[in-house]
């Protein structure tokens, strides 16, 4: 959708902002590489937890309703004046998946943080961004004692698609860290490079 | 209600920002993007003694266009309550929200560009 002339002018002067998303299991090194390789800010959100069956969102209902706030891990990577890239860490209980689609919306891409000692804690990671068509690399985080694994065992183990790049991390480095960005950018822009082809 | 049901052991104070917003939990108007940029460059010159303390803390933080997320951040508000605030403000041309650019999200140029300053770091 492309929008009128002098709204496009606009568009090229005011920065881009790239988002990215850090998701995973509780403990899975999230906030641990969104504080090696950017400026970490806190953010918090909250989120008022309806019942499903309640449709009408009534102006005056507040005691009626649970909030709920969560902290949420947040890092700005300035790379130019005019590009920024935006670091989310997903919130991983199941209660703030709803939280999800709107962090998704217009994300570039996602990193899926797994510990091999916990492997299953980042299947619903590896669903929601299968599902939802979003790039994603999977970032195995090398903590201490952990046995080493081989990337295609743990591509085996997620029943992951042959083009989703799997990486071994120390996400306390800082180099690492950015090695797992720029992977994942890297496949953004090959997936991107190959829809043009089909379309063509 | 049970005045226990309102936290958990995530959750901090979460009723006093709402009186910012006069109790209201959502934004009226069009949704506010995360990463919308707010801006105070073209505002009305309402005299900010009139003003709520917050109003005028985004005006100010804001003479630069700036993303909602970062906003949030630095005034130590959550975010729906920052959203309730700029919609208001918004409605009142205290400020501008512009959407963020996504239209070039998906040039492989600025996304190079992106891999290429982060293998910098």
């Amino acid at each position: 959708m492309l929008s009128a002339g002098s709204e496009q002018d606009l568009d090229t002067a005011s920065p881009v902002s790239i988002k990215i998303l850090i998701a995973g299991g509780f403990g899975a090194g999230k906030t641990t590489l969104v504080s090696s390789v950017s400026e970490i800010k806190p953010l918090r959100t909250e989120e008022v937890l309806s019942e499903p069956s309640v449709l009408v969102d009534a102006l005056d209902g507040v005691e009626q309703k649970t909030t709920t706030t969560v902290a949420m891990d947040f890092g700005r990577i300035t790379v130019r004046d005019d590009l920024v890239v935006y670091l989310f860490g997903t919130p991983g209980q199941h209660r703030f998946w709803f939280m999800w689609d709107e962090l998704a919306l217009g994300a570039l891409g996602a990193v899926v943080m797994a510990d091999t000692r916990r492997l299953a804690d980042c299947f619903p990671s590896v669903d929601y961004f299968e599902r939802r068509g979003l790039p994603f690399v999977v970032a195995v985080n090398c903590f201490d004692g952990a046995r080493r694994f081989d990337p295609e065992v743990v591509r085996t183990a997620l029943d992951l698609n042959q083009g989703v790049p799997v990486v071994m991390c120390d996400a306390r480095q800082r180099s690492s860290s950015r090695d797992v960005l720029v992977t994942l950018v890297e496949y953004a822009i090959r997936l991107i490079s190959d829809s043009e082809v089909m379309s063509h | 209600m049970r005045g226990d049901q309102w936290l958990d052991r995530d959750a901090g104070p979460v009723v006093r920002p709402y009186l910012l917003t006069g109790g209201r939990t959502r934004p009226t108007g069009d949704s506010v993007d995360l990463l919308a940029l707010v801006s105070s460059a073209d505002a009305n010159s309402a005299s900010e003694v009139l003003l709520e303390p917050e109003y005028v803390e985004v005006i100010r933080q804001c003479r630069q266009p700036k993303p909602v997320a970062d906003l949030a951040s630095d005034l130590d508000l959550p975010l729906g309550v920052v959203r309730i605030l700029l919609s208001d403000m918004r409605e009142q041309g205290l400020i501008t929200i512009r959407p963020p650019a996504r239209n070039r999200l998906t040039d492989p140029q600025v996304l190079k560009d992106v891999a290429d300053a982060l293998r910098r770091l």
